[in-house]
């Protein structure tokens, strides 16, 4: 921002020091946007023809999905087997994948439901894409607890109704809690999600040019017609449903870390699991929002909507969200020495200098706990390569993370006649590769079918969208203070 | 009121030029003692519902009742099994009302799926949605309401209805393109 050039200005900046907010606020939407510029932009990624890119990409990532499908039908037709998993490591790469995607959900409900109810204006950028991200997630989570079990066709004995020898699923088991909790998840993510969309599809009804797209887009947009009868009851219904997702999004985890720590194994029975679960998922899916989001503006050139004060904000819940991880960490470290407990001690000494150690050192140390502390810096935050840098990292880290908490609890418990390591076969690896694959195909074909961005909740952070804006004079005079807040 | 071609006439409407103008405009037919009209905007706007004279949505009223028959749904779920079709001791937990700690979770996620669909739902009826064709869309400028258009339509039912007086208020309040909406 410029600052006042002669003597006149100074006074006049000073005397209306008093009204005028002595930090201007950097605009969510760069360069003066319009209304018509938003809608045409974030349309426009709909509704232009198919890039060749799209293609490229669409066709890597449905292969990648193809085979991951396919190692899936191969681990059910020919059984569990097929995976690392013996005793002691029953659970390995299949739960670690589930609670990594699980978590990568957790930031897209974050960033719709809690920072809407701390009323963070500049969600409104990012909601849309991070909401689809979360369904996504979900559903690549959802696969691994429904085929590690074997017999999938026995899935249905997940559900609360009585087997043939008339019993019920055990209520009282964190594994049915689970259940629950990712399905009332994935559906209120759906619903949260669709609410939000029903306006934009309304846009893309409005502006489509062949019947075909007309009659789906009219289909969906349910007929919306932005009338202000249908926006009171529609507010109150986001509200709400903003309201109920975050003690959900809060709870997921929660109960996926109630799976591990209502269990007796050492490193797993600790009650810090699910504040440290939830920060955890939180600080691994932002950094999965960041990693779609920066190309994705880039390709699409968003950047005035998702400017760099979105990538700096969200770098700092990075920050924040891995600060807690650390100390989590630490803290259970600490309490291990301090509980006196042989077991607990020997498996933290064991994950710091045991078989897996390297996973420590470079998933928990490097990636998880000294990569995002880069963002103590404002240049770190706001230099694209860096944040891709870490949040790559923290991709990673997550990951590891999860597998050392798992198989590193797993793998050497009371008596040493039955420690064992884990080795993955290539069913392992590729099944979760192959989830890449469907993650990566779903987030494709959500670009190039629904809006990205949610135009008429980014419409609503434009200056003129407030009932009492007026439009700025052609001289307007020199407001006070030269610094930008961020 | 149907026109000399035989169209039966849903209202009159008008564009405005911006949110803020929505606004004045709004306030001016709330005041005028209008009652079946709407105003027509992209977004919500901000103190639109006052600006109306349209209460706080009750639409929470029925959520907080599917919440609760979700909490029900859910201890129902959970008592009838374990603790009378078919009681299991499991964990060494007991089966009557004191093992309810560990029904907790299950109460809880019901609560919330049952209150989300309610909103949903409700949110669609009482805005008797999905309704895929209005005569507003007659009106080909009425395309740009999901883009930057801002519209306000006086009902023809509204017993204060009537052409003139109509169009002198639109116009009054700054309304552009006046048109009379056909129903058909």
């Amino acid at each position: 921002m410029d600052g006042p050039a002669t003597a006149s200005e100074v006074i006049a900046s000073e005397a209306s020091a008093s009204v005028a907010p002595p930090l201007a606020r950097v605009p969510l939407v760069l360069n003066k946007r319009n209304f018509d510029w938003v809608t045409n932009r974030i349309s426009g990624a709909v509704e232009n023809p198919t890039p060749r890119w799209w293609w490229v990409a669409f066709a890597i990532t449905s292969a990648i999905a193809t085979f991951g499908l396919t190692c899936i039908g191969y681990q059910i037709s020919t059984g569990v087997g097929t995976w690392g998993l013996n005793s002691p490591v029953g659970w390995a790469w299949d739960i670690t994948n589930f609670v990594f995607w699980i978590g990568i959900g957790h930031a897209g409900t974050l960033i719709s439901a809690i920072l809407f109810l701390l009323r963070q204006k500049w969600r409104t950028s990012i909601n849309r894409s991070a909401e689809a991200m979360t369904l996504f997630a979900v559903i690549c989570a959802a696969i691994f607890p429904g085929i590690h079990v074997g017999r999938v066709w026995m899935a249905w004995f997940l559900a609360p109704v009585p087997n043939q020898y008339a019993i019920w699923p055990n209520f009282r088991s964190p594994l049915l809690w689970d259940v629950f909790a990712v399905s009332t998840y994935f559906s209120v993510s759906v619903l949260f999600w669709y609410t939000g969309l029903i306006p934009d599809l309304g846009t893309l009804r409005d502006r489509a040019t062949s019947k075909i797209k007309k009659f789906f887009y009219g289909i969906f947009a349910l007929g919306w017609r932005g009338s202000n009868r249908h926006w009171r009851h529609y507010e109150m219904a986001y509200l709400l449903l903003a309201g109920l997702s975050t003690p959900l999004v809060l709870s997921v985890h929660s109960v996926v870390s109630f799976d591990f720590a209502t269990s007796v194994i050492p490193t797993w029975h600790t009650t810090i699991f699910p504040p440290y679960f939830v920060a955890g998922a939180i600080f691994g899916g932002f950094a999965m929002v960041l990693t779609l989001m920066i190309p994705a503006r880039a390709i699409f050139k968003l950047q005035d909507i998702i400017t760099p004060q979105h990538i700096d904000k969200m770098a700092k819940i990075i920050l924040l969200t891995g600060s807690i991880v650390a100390y989590a960490y630490a803290m259970e470290f600490f309490i291990a020495w301090y509980s006196g407990n042989q077991y607990e001690k020997f498996a933290f000494y064991n994950r710091i200098f045991g078989p897996y150690w390297w996973y420590w050192w470079v998933g928990m140390l490097f990636c998880n706990t000294l990569s995002p502390q880069l963002f103590w810096f404002r240049w770190c935050r706001r230099n694209i390569f860096v944040v891709y840098f870490v949040c790559m990292c923290v991709n990673a880290g997550m990951w590891f993370e999860r597998f050392i908490i798992i198989v590193g609890g797993l793998h050497r418990d009371f008596l040493p006649s039955s420690w064992g390591l884990f080795t993955p076969t290539w069913v392992d690896i590729w099944t979760f590769i192959g989830t890449f694959g469907i993650f990566l195909s779903l987030f494709l074909l959500f670009i190039r079918f629904a809006p990205m961005i949610a135009m008429s909740e980014v419409k609503i952070v434009l200056p003129e969208a407030d009932p009492h804006y007026v439009p700025p004079e052609e001289h307007h005079p020199v407001t006070a203070g030269g610094k930008e807040r961020t | 009121m149907i026109t000399p071609s035989g169209n039966r006439v849903y209202g009159m409407a008008a564009e405005y030029p911006s949110a803020a103008s929505l606004y004045e405009a709004a306030k001016q037919v709330r005041d005028a003692g209008f009652k079946r009209w709407d105003v027509h905007s992209p977004f919500p706007i901000h103190g639109m519902d006052d600006a109306m004279g349209l209460g706080k949505s009750w639409l929470s009223a029925v959520v907080l009742v599917g919440g609760i028959t979700g909490l029900l749904t859910a201890a129902v779920l959970e008592f009838g099994p374990s603790s009378y079709l078919y009681p299991v001791i499991v964990h060494g937990k007991p089966t009557n009302f004191w093992t309810v700690p560990a029904f907790f979770p299950i109460m809880f996620e019901l609560t919330i799926l049952f209150s989300a669909f309610t909103a949903f739902s409700t949110m669609l009826t009482m805005n008797f949605l999905p309704r895929w064709n209005h005569p507003m869309f007659n009106w080909e400028r009425f395309k740009r309401v999901t883009n930057d258009g801002f519209f306000l339509v006086l009902e023809a039912r509204d017993p204060r209805f009537s052409e003139n007086e109509a169009r002198e208020l639109l116009e009054r309040t700054g309304g552009r393109h006046i048109t009379v909406v056909h129903e058909e």
